[in-house]
């Protein structure tokens, strides 16, 4: 039998990131304590590695590799390039905490680099089974890094319930595929059970919607929309703030991506079923997302409810099952895990050994003891809330044109009340920080001037892209256009 | 090309960025915000002076690409009826921050910065022809004004606050969406100029109309959706109150006849009594409610609300299907009359405020014995607010009365009553206040306006004289664009 190796250049950046990733394990196993900060070099070099070689591979056409199983076209290479280049920030952004917080025995750097390893082979797979084991690779690196901080009560457990739950989802996930599989004839392809369900007559229907509703059931536990968003708060906050940072804001551009692969990409004729679907789910999300949010005086949970309702708003873009509304989910999340980078950043840098920056009483006064972070928040907030001029604004601008275009008229108009209730949490954290007195002093720890200037730069980012978003937008239509 | 409103625009909006950056020198930030908000007068000054009155068509265009992918262009212009409202704007800003001087001790930095931002918005909503362009500088005045009041206000600040920005933001996100509509119904297009072409039907014209009348109701703000305005003016800083009464109301007034009455004309034409009473109701029942009013404050946002009556009454008084030029014209010369004689009053009231430390009418009396030139502007704003011939406050009510003669006399007559209560409520506090024997020790150490209070004063007295002997400096500019205006809502849309 000829053996046939596969053609390994689009695959270049995930082999060189799992290369680094055992480079840096046994590199640590072999340094002292006083030297962990190589780790952190390591990790940063090869986020810049793996960039500049997803550049240098991008040929402008779409690759396939290992028998067309791994894809490489433009939504891949684009939302990669963002993927690292937001890991890059948030390891700046987390780097000190970690080490206050004692949390670098256990390989921080090499889990994180797993879970984002994991991110790139859910964006880059064009196979049902492949997508599911990205997501996995995802998944168990995430629960790892939440349980890190051993001790802690709240990590263990909210990395237990991250672990059951996500087990479930990922079981139903697989249920639903197996049922794909069944009804198209023996396809995982995405191409092929496109294909295969273009060339029959619908004759097995039932069994494929059957098997629709587990896989969105398990698709939406990802992203987290009601009623499959318990885990989201309690994740938020059990976790500490580093491991928030990346949940909350890195994961969310490749589980979008995911979602477009299965849902736009293989099952795109089933999208009268799974349309309908996404738009109760979305609806539910912007309702209770943002009403739960009002009580809370978490800022992890807050932010994490808020979270929930903004996935409506990217699940109502691809209600839409067309171009604009596709670019218009994709600006809004780029933009989204963006401000959120901005926003976890600002805690992060904000908490210190003993000291997590996670209530809302904490942030009182802030304006007075740390104007800088106060700004920035402010930035944030408002940027969620969708207040121009800031770059929220415009991602729900393309979310509601596109909604309007298709004719979901009503369903723009909820989306919009909606963001009324949510301006009021998000206004409310601004009162605190701006209105309060503030309790106690907040020393932020003294992070380096350089994390610390990625930091304003990604605020004024916040306010740059709202003025001038257009780069940003045409650049995700291009990529989906290709 | 001509680039005056973009500097108009955005002199105060850099000035302002800087200034936040002068915390440590809270002097030099404070004279840095006034020179900036000084040039920024000067080049709405040359736009005043170098408009072209006979023209109809919009002027000092500019239009850049903004945003392709959606079509949003940046694209300015001015017309009769926008262009008296940038210049106001920037006056008024003047001397706001002339007014925050010696009053405003901390975060002075943050206090300029936001002031002169909101300056640059105000006129860019003024300026914008591009739906949604207006609509980011709309929105993006609600920032500065909700930390203006939650940061400098008084005790229940933090409530009043809240409540300003969550009643602005509820009609501007259903404008939104009417605006996104609009968009698609133009094939891709957010220019509002061709949406006076569009033709659309009675149900989605009045939907529209619905959509826009909350968002502009709300600014204005129109009896029942008024509630937020005497809770903000009170706990709102005197420089605060100044804006907010005497530029961000005029934006909903604008709005009407921007958005409304050209782009929805027959919806117009429908709802016009419905408008008409609304506007009655805030004339006599605010104006009456405005009586009983125990705090300075309080009385003169609820005399706001009454005087921005007469503004939607005069854009909607329609007779066979047309406006009246009187009702119009005389609308917008109240919005501008206004801007002066409300900010006027607001400051008087800081500038006792400043000594006193209260604005209840109860804790006053004999202000005169104490501070007697003071006591003499106040004479004169207080008779401008009440409508007193040959100050301003007469034009704009004199035109819209006259108007509302020629169409619906029952309603000229409700309207005329508020001379009486306006003369009423504002006369009455004034004698309970600076008339009498000093009443309390307070008021004893009170000493008469310093050099900076009287030249804010004595500017906005003239102001106020000026606009009422010789009315016509501003209805000229707008004569032209008014008529064009009317053209366009006699045509139906159908």
């Amino acid at each position: 039998m000829m053996l046939t190796y596969p053609n390994l250049i689009p695959v270049l950046p995930e082999l060189f990131m799992a290369f680094m990733i055992v480079l840096i394990l046994i590199v640590d196993a072999f340094t002292s304590e006083s030297k962990k900060g190589i780790n952190l070099v390591l990790t940063l070099l090869t986020l810049a590695g793996c960039f500049i070689i997803q550049k240098i591979i991008d040929r402008g056409v779409t690759q396939l590799t290992f028998n067309n199983m791994f894809i490489l076209d433009g939504i891949a290479t684009g939302t990669k390039m963002f993927t690292y280049l937001f890991s890059f920030v948030a390891v700046l952004y987390v780097k000190r905490y970690v080490c206050d917080k004692q949390m670098l025995k256990g390989e921080f750097y090499a889990i994180f680099l797993f879970a984002v390893l994991g991110m790139m082979v859910m964006i880059s797979a064009d196979n049902m089974l492949v997508l599911y084991v990205g997501l996995e690779l995802l998944s168990l690196a995430l629960y790892g890094l939440i349980a890190l901080q051993r001790d802690s009560v709240k990590a263990t457990e909210s990395a237990m319930k991250f672990f059951i739950l996500g087990a479930l989802a990922s079981g139903m996930l697989l249920f639903g595929i197996s049922f794909i599989y069944g009804g198209t004839g023996g396809y995982l392809q995405l191409e092929y059970i496109l294909k295969a369900m273009l060339s029959q007559n619908d004759t097995n229907g039932a069994l494929l919607v059957f098997g629709l509703v587990f896989i969105v059931a398990g698709l939406v536990f990802k992203l987290g929309l009601v009623p499959f968003h318990m885990w989201v708060p309690d994740v938020y906050e059990g976790s500490p703030l580093a491991v928030t940072t990346i949940i909350g804001s890195l994961t969310k551009i490749a589980a979008v991506v995911f979602i477009i692969r299965f849902l736009i990409g293989g099952l795109v004729l089933l999208n009268p079923y799974w349309s309908i679907m996404l738009l109760l789910l979305a609806l539910l999300s912007l309702f209770f997302g943002n009403i739960i949010a009002i009580a809370q005086t978490n800022i992890k949970r807050l932010l994490g409810y808020s979270t929930v309702s903004h996935m409506g708003f990217v699940a109502l873009g691809l209600v839409t099952v067309n171009v604009d509304g596709v670019s218009a989910t994709l600006f809004y999340i780029v933009t989204y895990s963006l401000t959120a980078l901005a926003g976890f950043g600002v805690l992060t840098m904000l908490s210190r050994d003993g000291f997590e920056c996670e209530n809302l009483d904490d942030l009182k006064g802030l304006s007075k003891t740390n104007p800088v972070y106060a700004g920035l928040l402010l930035l944030v907030m408002f940027s969620m809330a969708g207040i121009p001029p800031l770059v929220g604004f415009y991602a729900k601008l393309k979310i509601l044109a596109a909604l309007v275009a298709s004719g979901y008229i009503p369903a723009a108009v909820f989306a919009v009340v909606m963001s009324l209730i949510g301006a009021f949490y998000y206004i409310r954290v601004v009162k605190v920080m701006y209105f309060d007195e503030p309790v106690k002093e907040i020393v932020p720890a003294d992070t380096c001037v350089f994390s610390r200037t990625i930091l304003l730069v990604n605020g004024a980012l916040l306010v740059i892209i709202g003025i001038f978003p257009t780069m940003v937008m045409m650049y995700c239509n291009q990529l989906i256009t290709g | 090309m001509n680039y005056l409103l973009s500097l108009t625009i955005w002199t105060p909006i850099i000035f302002g960025l800087i200034t936040l950056l002068i915390n440590k020198n809270d002097c030099l930030a404070r004279y840095f915000a006034l020179l900036g908000s000084i040039i920024a007068f000067l080049f709405s000054l040359i736009v005043f002076f170098s408009f072209d009155s006979t023209a109809t068509a919009m002027q000092f265009q500019e239009m850049w690409p903004w945003v392709g992918s959606l079509n949003i262009n940046y694209h300015l212009g001015v017309d009769g009826i926008s262009m008296p409202f940038v210049v106001l704007n920037n006056f008024i800003t003047v001397l706001v921050i002339l007014a925050g001087f010696k009053v405003i001790k901390h975060k002075v930095s943050l206090y300029n910065s936001m002031f002169l931002m909101m300056t640059g918005f105000i006129s860019g909503s003024f300026c914008a022809l591009d739906a949604i362009l207006f609509y980011v500088f709309f929105e993006a005045m609600l920032i500065p004004m909700y930390l203006i009041i939650g940061v400098w206000g008084s005790s229940n600040r933090v409530y009043a606050a809240i409540k300003f920005f969550l009643y602005t933001l509820i009609g501007s996100l259903l404008m939104l969406v009417a605006l996104i509509y609009l968009y698609f119904k133009s094939n891709g297009n957010f220019e509002i100029l061709s949406y006076y072409k569009l033709p659309l039907s009675i149900t989605a014209q009045t939907l529209i109309f619905i959509a826009f009348f909350m968002s502009f109701a709300v600014k204005v703000p129109m009896w029942p959706l008024h509630t937020w305005l005497p809770d903000a003016h009170p706990e709102a800083p005197t420089g605060g109150s100044m804006v907010l009464a005497a530029i961000t109301l005029k934006i909903g007034g604008y709005g009407f006849l921007r958005f409304i009455l050209p782009i929805v004309p027959d919806a117009s034409r429908e709802l016009a009594g419905l408008m008409v009473v609304l506007s009655l109701i805030a004339i006599v029942y605010i104006g009456l409610v405005a009586v009983v009013q125990k705090d300075m404050k309080k009385l003169v946002a609820y005399s706001s609300i009454s005087h921005m009556g007469f503004v939607t009454l005069g854009c909607f008084l329609f007779a066979n299907g047309t406006l009246n030029t009187w009702a119009v014209e005389g609308a917008i010369t109240q919005m501008i009359s206004h801007g002066f004689v409300s900010a006027a009053m607001f400051f008087c009231i800081g500038v006792m405020y400043d000594r006193v430390h209260s604005r209840n009418i109860a804790d006053y009396g004999g202000v005169v014995n104490k501070m007697p030139v003071f006591a003499a502007f106040f004479m004169l704003f207080a008779m401008a607010n009440s409508g007193l011939p040959g100050t301003s406050g007469f034009a704009g009510e004199f035109m819209v009365i006259m108007g509302a003669v020629e169409t619906n006399f029952v309603a000229a007559i409700l309207a005329g009553l508020t001379l009486i209560l306006g003369a009423g409520y504002t006369l009455w506090m004034y004698k309970r206040v600076v008339f009498g024997d000093v009443v309390n020790s307070h008021v004893a150490e009170m000493d008469d306006v310093s050099k900076r209070e009287f030249l804010i004063l004595a500017i906005l007295a003239l102001a106020v004289i000026v606009m009422g002997v010789c009315p016509n400096i501003f209805v000229a500019k707008m004569h032209a664009s008014v008529e064009q205006l009317l053209t366009q809502v006699t045509l139906s849309k159908i």
